[in-house]
């Protein structure tokens, strides 16, 4: 046996807890050390905040609690005290954390033009004004004030809006008086019916 | 949802899930509920631990029957012939809880003579016009008297106008006859239209054995009455039918007939399928509705100004004559200063509809070149929409189309990767199309509200930033709304007022200039003007400008400057009233169980000690109880209006009536308005149906809305081309669309591909084994899949034939990790009258061995 397998034998045989455990050491504490159990840091150690969240996939509503650290999300668990899910989560509550930090994520604005065959990546202000334009343009170009028999309609039946049904409240609502209430748009619609 | 709208007054979950624990029986049809929605399925565990009976009733046999007490096979589509069996075996046994609905119900209300049910002609209703394909519903009134809509959503597709006739119920209440000998008494007329659905037919009709559906009926009427209560849950597999509704309708009736509404472990839990589907409802972005349940102003109705709009929408009995004062608070909320009584509030800047504006026809004026720009939020048609070749061929007709996503996905990428560009059909050379695709920011990253399944509104925060340049959408209607007022500020055209007007003005924060949820939020729970201060509820709100409200029904949401409710985490200690009021929001008023008036007697006390929840207390005089009750508070269980002076609104309902949003305060068993495919459930065949109606000669649901033309055929009933059974249905590991799960690893993993579901008697006659490639068509297309030969689906006899089903999910297309040729490539464009939804759960297909086995192609690639 080398002399550098005797040291690393002693060294695991001292680091191992069952014998000091044996000879009469609180068991549950110091005794039951080892260096591996001292490298092992909690899991949560790191987070600098946490939040409040619910679960975006279905609708039963799961509460669940956002870990942070910086401006990094670094874990997403349930929220015990939910009387929901009591901390539980399903396998698409569980793929919450997957779908935040997915690398395949979108994270810049692509555009198509007429009739290419490529993406192009464009700068978010540049598109926000593009898209206004269009809105304009369109709304412009197919308003109906009135209808043939004199009937108020102030609509316009050439854009429409459809939503998915995990958009928050707050969104649904400014979609509904900007695009109703404002635009005369009547298209607007949303997963919820289908 | 218009069923239990018109059933109970509001279209919403009548309890919240983790009151399924106090049920004696669960009965969970329609809904998958294991594997879709597994977290509130532990409540229905829960209650088994208890002693409760779960019975589970669904085509497939699935987690959810493996864990029931009892399963129930039916077939696709078959659902009302059983419900219908139910409601039979009910009244002809006097299984029903006489006390509860005697009162409680329209049961012994007497409807117009001249009203005659689908028993007698057939299959149809009095009133049926042929040349039109509607219904006139004047036979369907109370005798004497027009009903309106139990709630302003629903609106009956009616030839002529109530007009004068609707302020009739303020002159008395409805013509009844309590002993229930009347032959045209809701008893006697649900008696009539039920009494053909037997239990032999019902096995007949439904594949399911009599011995079976007998133990369900003698399982859900012994668990119902003072002593004990039923729930039901149900999903999307009632809702997507061309009989959707109705299905939903026909349990409505039994728990109302058995006293399961309003009650501790009873009522209906309908389990939405999103995070906040609940919520795209309530705050409406659908075309028919404006915030809290208000009717979109219609150029097809007597909407032309303010006044005619309120005439015609305002109930006079009951919580909605309350009307005025929600419609001219959302106008003040939209229009500001803008509104004033000079200008009916700003009413004419709302667009009017002229038809049916749903997602289903949007697609086909998509295609047709109707529309010419498309702002697509989160949601992917071309996996999750109907006929998704005939998508993918209509998209390239828009001149924009702006996709605000989390991936890219399949309605994003079709004009070069789709099928149709793969066989050359769509060349990117020759689409028009300007497209963004722009990225959007989850919860976590964006702060704000979802609505869940049972009505409770929950806050989520902003924890940290969002990627790059990942938005919420919040931010973008924001600024897209910003950058159009800027663009409209110098016109002084007629057409651009409402958005020059528009209220629109919220404080930003950070360096995304990003709008406060917090603030919108605010605004939906309403406050006074000018000086906006937060209102409690919505019983402060007026008719007459000095509030704004942007969703009446959500008022409490935010009731004071710093009190937002919906993030307010505080449950209920164990042993405590089980109702966790200190946890986020439920509309209305924060109440949990809705119509709990029902959970007292007529006088006022429990129905049983057990059942205990609302009730009347004589010394304080005011209803008390686990929750909010709902009802007047201090409505003493022994008035009655005194109906010479015609009282309207809340004065005209007794203390007697739990279901205070329906004119009459009664639960409608029969609805008289507002659905528009007859006031009872009524078996009618899915559209493709490989069966004739064995109980009418009308075959399928004679008002159901068809679009039938070259790019979207039917099949004809028994086609021998097409001569299986085929629902789609969702797994747990998958969302929807499947963008949020096709492209996550550990989702992705666990369900790596589509596949069919195969009974294995089908794949002996066909000779397919597990694994095989298949090619599934249907008039619409063929898709090439996996087999999984089970035994899950299993053959029915159907009178007389053997039948046999198909299953597949519906999550799969190119993107991502897991996919799979899409599901809904197969469906038709079809709907339900009353929602447009579509019918994606039954309809009809061909199933064939592909020949050479090989990788997936893509759909109608195959050329087995």
């Amino acid at each position: 046996m080398s002399p550098s397998l005797q040291t690393r034998l002693r060294g695991a045989l001292r680091d191992w807890s069952l014998p000091r455990q044996l000879v009469g050491a609180d068991p549950a504490r110091q005794a039951a050390e080892s260096a591996a159990s001292r490298r092992t840091r909690p899991r949560l150690e790191d987070a600098d905040r946490v939040g409040t969240s619910i679960c975006p996939y279905c609708a039963v509503g799961c509460a669940q609690l956002i870990y942070a650290k910086g401006n990094d999300v670094i874990h997403v668990e349930g929220d015990p005290t939910s009387p929901i899910n009591q901390g539980t989560l399903c396998p698409k509550g569980a793929a919450t954390l997957g779908w935040m930090l997915n690398p395949q994520r979108l994270t810049g604005v692509k555009y198509r033009a007429p009739y290419s065959d490529h993406w192009e990546e464009r700068p978010l202000e540049w598109a926000m004004d593009r898209i206004a334009q269009l809105v304009k343009q369109t709304r412009d170009e197919t308003f109906v004030g009135h209808l043939p028999d004199g009937t108020t309609a102030n609509h316009t039946l050439a854009i429409a809006e459809l939503g998915g049904a995990t958009l928050d409240n707050e969104e649904n609502y400014l979609i509904k008086k900007l695009c109703g209430g404002g635009l005369g748009m009547v298209w607007i619609e949303n997963q919820a019916r289908v | 949802m218009p069923s239990l709208g018109a059933s109970f007054g509001r279209g919403a979950a009548t309890t919240a899930q983790w009151d399924v624990t106090n049920a004696d029986c669960v009965v969970i049809m329609g809904s998958n509920m294991a594997e879709n929605h597994p977290i509130a399925f532990r409540f229905v565990m829960q209650a088994k631990e208890k002693g409760a009976t779960i019975i589970h009733v669904d085509p497939r046999f699935t987690r959810t029957s493996a864990l029931a007490d009892l399963y129930a096979p039916l077939r696709a589509g078959s659902d009302i012939a059983f419900l219908g069996g139910l409601i039979s075996y009910i009244l002809e046994r006097d299984l029903w809880f006489k006390e509860y609905a005697l009162n409680y119900t329209n049961l012994a209300t007497v409807v117009e003579d001249d009203f005659k049910d689908a028993s007698q002609l057939d299959g149809l209703f009095s009133g049926w016009d042929a040349e039109s394909r509607a219904y006139r519903v004047d036979s369907w009134q109370y005798q004497g008297e027009a009903v309106p809509s139990s709630s302003a959503e629903q609106q009956a597709q009616t030839t002529e106008p109530y007009g004068e006739k609707l302020k009739r119920p303020s002159d008395g209440p409805p013509p009844s006859d309590p002993s229930l000998q009347h032959p045209n008494c809701v008893y006697q007329i649900l008696r009539r239209h039920y009494a053909a659905y037997t239990p032999e037919m019902v096995e007949r009709v439904t594949g399911c054995p009599k011995e079976t559906f007998v133990k369900v009926a003698e399982a859900v009427a012994r668990n119902s009455g003072r002593e004990r209560t039923t729930a039901w849950c149900y999903a999307v597999g009632w809702t997507h039918h061309t009989t959707g509704v109705q299905m939903i309708r026909a349990c409505a009736i039994i728990q109302a007939l058995l006293g399961n509404i309003g009650r501790p472990g009873g009522g209906i839990l309908a389990l939405r399928g999103h995070s906040s589907i609940q919520g795209s409802t309530d705050i409406p972005t659908l075309y028919n509705l404006l915030p809290g349940y208000l009717p979109q102003p219609s150029a097809q109705r007597s909407h032309r100004t303010f006044k005619d709009y309120l005439e015609a929408e305002q109930v006079p009995t009951g919580w909605w004559a309350n009307f005025p004062k929600y419609a001219v608070s959302l106008l003040r909320a939209w229009y500001g200063e803008g509104a004033s009584p000079d200008n009916e509030w700003g009413y004419q800047w709302l667009p009017k509809i002229v038809g049916d504006h749903s997602q289903l026809p949007m697609m086909l004026a998509i295609g047709d070149g109707l529309i010419r720009g498309l702002l697509l939020i989160g949601q992917n048609p071309v996996v999750g929409g109907h006929n998704s070749h005939l998508i993918r061929k209509g998209l390239p007709n828009l001149d924009w189309m702006v996709v605000r996503e989390i991936f890219e996905n399949e309605t994003a990428s079709y004009w070069y990767r789709s099928p149709e560009v793969e066989r050359g059909e769509i060349r990117p050379d020759q689409i028009k199309t300007e497209i963004f695709l722009m990225p959007a920011s989850l919860a976590g990253e964006k702060e704000g509200t979802f609505t869940n399944t049972h009505r409770l509104v929950q806050w989520h925060d902003r924890v940290v930033d969002p990627p790059g340049e990942c938005r919420s959408d919040l931010w973008f209607f924001y600024h897209l709304g910003r950058r159009l007022t800027a663009l409209h500020a110098d016109s002084d055209d007629p057409k651009d007022e409402p958005i020059k007007n528009l209220s629109w003005e919220y404080p930003v924060f950070g360096a995304h200039v990003e709008p406060s949820a917090e603030a919108v939020l605010k605004e939906i729970n309403g406050y006074t003007w000018p000086d906006r201060r937060q209102v409690a509820d919505y019983q402060e709100l007026k008719d007459d400008g000095t509030t704004a409200c942007g969703c009446w029904i959500y008022s409490g949401v935010f009731p004071a400057e710093d009190h937002n409710q919906a993030r307010s985490r505080v449950p209920d200690a164990p042993g405590g009233p089980g109702t966790h009021l200190g946890w986020g929001f439920a509309w209305p008023s924060n109440r949990r169980i809705l119509y709990n008036r029902a959970s007292a007697d007529p006088d006022g006390q429990p129905w049983s000690e057990r059942k205990r929840y609302v009730w009347w207390d004589a010394e304080q005089d005011k209803w008390v109880g686990r929750d909010d009750p709902d009802f007047v508070a201090d409505k003493p269980p022994d008035y009655t209006p005194d109906w010479s002076k015609r009282p309207t609104g809340m004065d005209a309902l007794d203390g007697r009536s739990p279901f205070i949003m329906i004119a009459d305060g009664k639960s409608s068993l029969f609805v008289p308005a507002g659905l528009k495919d007859g006031p009872l459930p009524t078996h009618y065949e899915p559209v493709e149906s490989p069966a004739r109606n064995p109980l009418y000669g009308q075959q399928d649901n004679p008002v159901a809305k068809k679009w039938e033309r070259p790019d979207n055929p039917y099949h004809a009933v028994g086609d021998p081309r097409y001569p299986y059974v085929i629902t789609t249905y969702r797994l747990t590991e998958h969302h929807a669309g499947g963008i949020p799960t096709r492209l996550v690893p550990s989702t992705a993993e666990l369900q790596p591909e589509g596949f069919a579901e195969i009974p294995p008697e089908l794949a002996r006659e066909k000779g397919i084994a597990n694994l095989d490639w298949v090619v599934i068509s249907t008039a619409r297309g063929e898709i090439v899949t996996r087999a999984l030969v089970t035994e899950r689906l299993r053959p029915l006899e159907i009178d007389g034939r053997r039948i046999y089903q198909i299953g597949m999910p519906w999550h799969f297309g190119w993107h991502g990790y897991a996919t799979g040729d899409i599901a809904n490539t197969l469906s038709a464009i079809v709907g339900d009258p009353n929602t447009s939804i579509h019918e994606g759960k039954a309809f009809t297909c061909d199933l064939r061995k592909r020949a050479v086995s090989s990788q997936l192609s893509g759909d109608a690639g195959a050329d087995g």
